[in-house]
């Protein structure tokens, strides 16, 4: 099979691509060290009545949080009215993120939970870790650990190009994403 | 097996093309629309340093999965049954629509909400559903313009593309989908509705029904690639899926979406990469559906494959990059070509795919102009093939005639240069009274003057003039 196209590496600093991308698909995006994320964290909830996060997700993205904390599956998973809720955000990390298209690659994994959660609240905040970030699609799509837990791809927050071609922000799925990128 | 359903033209493109191009309003949004997604296109192509060889190994990939078909499909069946999902065959339109109308009945569901999705479109999924008691819900947003409008696709990316804003919010106003204040056709405000007439049904929803644009024979995963999150909302939230899936789908290994999934958005929407993409292995415990069913739709696609040239139009992703670049699909849109399948890429599906019918007139229905080959990310040669479809399809008696007279003329020298010399000799009193070219020729050639102009023999030949000048 000729496969001449580019697999890996990548010119260019791989954060700045990546942000450059998610701010174009009109993402919002933060960076912190690993210290701050906490603080970032709670200030980007500020605004959100509760949150919903999967079970795997780490205490500390939430030490400095004081609003309602949601833990799906603790001790049984959320129903879909709890997950709709006016005023419910949902955070989770992601497994892989692609800098050249701006996607954010979700596997399931514990800190990310089953699909629902980032579906059906309308504020999606996201943590990536610098080491997530692969150049392009070919060398993400490699670094998962197994393709066939359910994948979700997830470039910008849900929109619209169906009237005229103008691009609306939110249909159905989150209208609002922000992207902690942990340096 | 010959292809059924919505990939028959009830009237020849001729027909169909000359009411469509009497409305000015359509050409109008036509050409803003196709210009628009183009120049996005081309933008998001240029920063792509291989896109060549993307485009080149999204055809051979294609080509290889063609090359052996059924040992791919056998081995996806088998993946697919491995982790938890019901796998069924469908041969043509009607099949597919039986095998789903039970899988639906048996779940006692009487709504479904759908994934846009070209393969229920091509067996009339919706209809079979309805004339069974169950209502089917498109929920892609331009899918919901056109349901709610009762009307069918004119585009495959953008089935709404033939409606401006003002257009779309009377629709939405006729069907009670906005309040008395909010009658305004702001893009976001007409969004706003459709979310809030949807999100209880997704809620609530029992069944989805989704296409895939990929199916991967050896993990028999699939994949759906949208924009607005509709199409996750009916993957995820209902308790059954049922897919329908076209047998073209098929790529060999999860390695080969990485291609696609950087051919596929830029061709279509001119973005990066498009905002959702969901990929599902069979069933999930305590994530998805927990009942998955596959229905492999044929419809004339193995006819198709028989034919070594023709047989590449196989390869198409459904980007509608051919559309945005056709000359003639801008002019005429969607509707005109009768199948699901407009624009190129239908000229060339269509009548491979039902055999014949008024999809015959399909491949004149273009001016060999080359755009859609340059566009297609798979490099499907659609020029070629529609000059393929031309030559072995039915050809009228009269040009048949003027053909055979023709050959006969042209295979002798002195035959030749003699009907030249008369063709000359006649034309001269004509230009005398008419110029260089006639507007309206006697019938039968009226049948070439109704649509173009014939122009005359020039008045001295290149052999004549060379003799007269170098000999």
């Amino acid at each position: 099979m000729p496969r001449g196209y580019r697999t890996g590496g990548g010119d260019g600093d791989l954060v700045e691509v990546l942000v450059d991308r998610l701010v174009d698909y009109k993402a919002n995006v933060r960076r912190c060290a690993a210290d701050e994320l906490g603080a970032t964290v709670a200030e980007l909830l500020s605004g959100d009545s509760a949150v919903v996060v999967p079970a795997g997700a780490p205490q500390a993205w939430l030490s400095a949080y004081q609003g309602k904390i949601l833990r799906d599956g603790e001790p049984r998973p959320l129903a879909v009215a709890e997950l709709d809720a006016p005023g419910v955000a949902v955070l989770t990390g992601c497994a892989v993120a692609i800098a050249q298209t701006g996607t954010l690659i979700l596997d399931a994994g514990p800190d990310q939970g089953r699909r629902a959660l980032t579906l059906v609240p309308d504020h999606h905040v996201c943590v990536v870790h610098s080491g997530q970030i692969a150049a392009g699609v070919p060398e993400a799509l490699g670094r998962l650990a197994d393709p066939t837990r359910p994948l979700t791809l997830v470039s910008g927050p849900s929109a619209t190009s169906d009237i005229e071609l103008n691009r609306v922000e939110g249909v159905h799925g989150p209208r609002r994403l922000d992207v902690i990128v942990v340096l | 097996m010959t292809g059924t359903g919505n990939i028959v033209a009830r009237l020849p493109f001729p027909v169909a093309a000359r009411k469509e191009l009497a409305d000015t309003q359509l050409r109008a949004n036509l050409r803003r629309a196709t210009h628009t997604i183009r120049d996005k296109r081309l933008r998001v192509v240029g920063e792509v340093p291989d896109w060549e060889e993307l485009r080149v190994a999204g055809a051979a990939i294609k080509d290889d999965v063609l090359a052996r078909l059924p040992e791919l499909l056998e081995r996806f069946e088998a993946a697919a049954t491995a982790a938890g999902a019901t796998v069924h065959w469908a041969r043509d339109a009607a099949e597919a629509c039986t095998v789903v109308t039970d899988l639906v009945r048996r779940s006692g569901a009487t709504e479904v909400v759908k994934v846009k999705s070209m393969a229920t479109q091509e067996i009339g999924l919706n209809e079979a559903l309805e004339a069974a008691g169950i209502e089917a819900v498109e929920t892609d947003l331009a899918e919901l313009i056109v349901q709610l409008a009762g009307d069918t696709p004119s585009h495959i990316l953008v089935p709404a593309i033939h409606y401006n804003r003002t257009q779309i919010r009377d629709i939405f106003d006729r069907n009670g989908l906005l309040s008395d204040r909010a009658r305004t056709d702001d893009p976001p405000a007409l969004a706003e509705a459709a979310r809030r007439h949807l999100r209880a049904k997704f809620l609530s929803a029992k069944v989805g029904i989704s296409g895939a644009n990929f199916a991967v024979a050896d993990s028999g995963t699939l994949v759906v690639v949208e924009s607005e999150g509709n199409g996750r909302m009916c993957l995820t939230l209902p308790e059954t899926l049922i897919s329908v899936v076209g047998i073209e789908k098929i790529v060999p290994t999860f390695r080969d979406l990485e291609v696609f999934l950087q051919l596929l958005p830029r061709s279509s929407t001119g973005e990066r990469m498009n905002p959702y993409t969901s990929l599902w292995t069979g069933v999930t415990p305590g994530d998805g559906p927990q009942t998955v069913h596959i229905v492999l739709v044929d419809n004339g696609r193995t006819d198709t494959l028989a034919d070594e040239v023709g047989r590449q139009a196989l390869r198409c992703i459904r980007c509608s990059a051919c559309l945005n670049v056709c000359p003639v699909y801008e002019r005429v849109g969607g509707h005109a070509y009768g199948s699901v399948y407009p624009g190129p890429i239908g000229a060339i599906l269509s009548p491979q795919m039902s055999g014949g019918g008024a999809n015959r007139t399909l491949p004149y229905a273009s001016t060999l102009c080359g755009a859609c080959f340059d566009a297609c990310p798979v490099r499907i040669n659609i020029p070629e093939v529609l000059v393929h479809l031309r030559q072995i399809g039915k050809h009228p008696p009269a040009e048949r005639a003027a053909m055979r007279a023709l050959s006969w003329t042209m295979r002798d020298r002195r035959r030749y240069a003699a009907a030249l010399r008369l063709a000359r000799r006649s034309a001269a009193p004509v230009r005398w009274l008419a110029g260089d070219r006639i507007r309206h020729l006697p019938w039968p050639l009226s049948a070439w003057t109704r649509f173009r102009d014939a122009p005359l023999p020039a008045p001295e030949s290149f052999r004549d003039w060379w003799t007269r000048a170098h000999g």
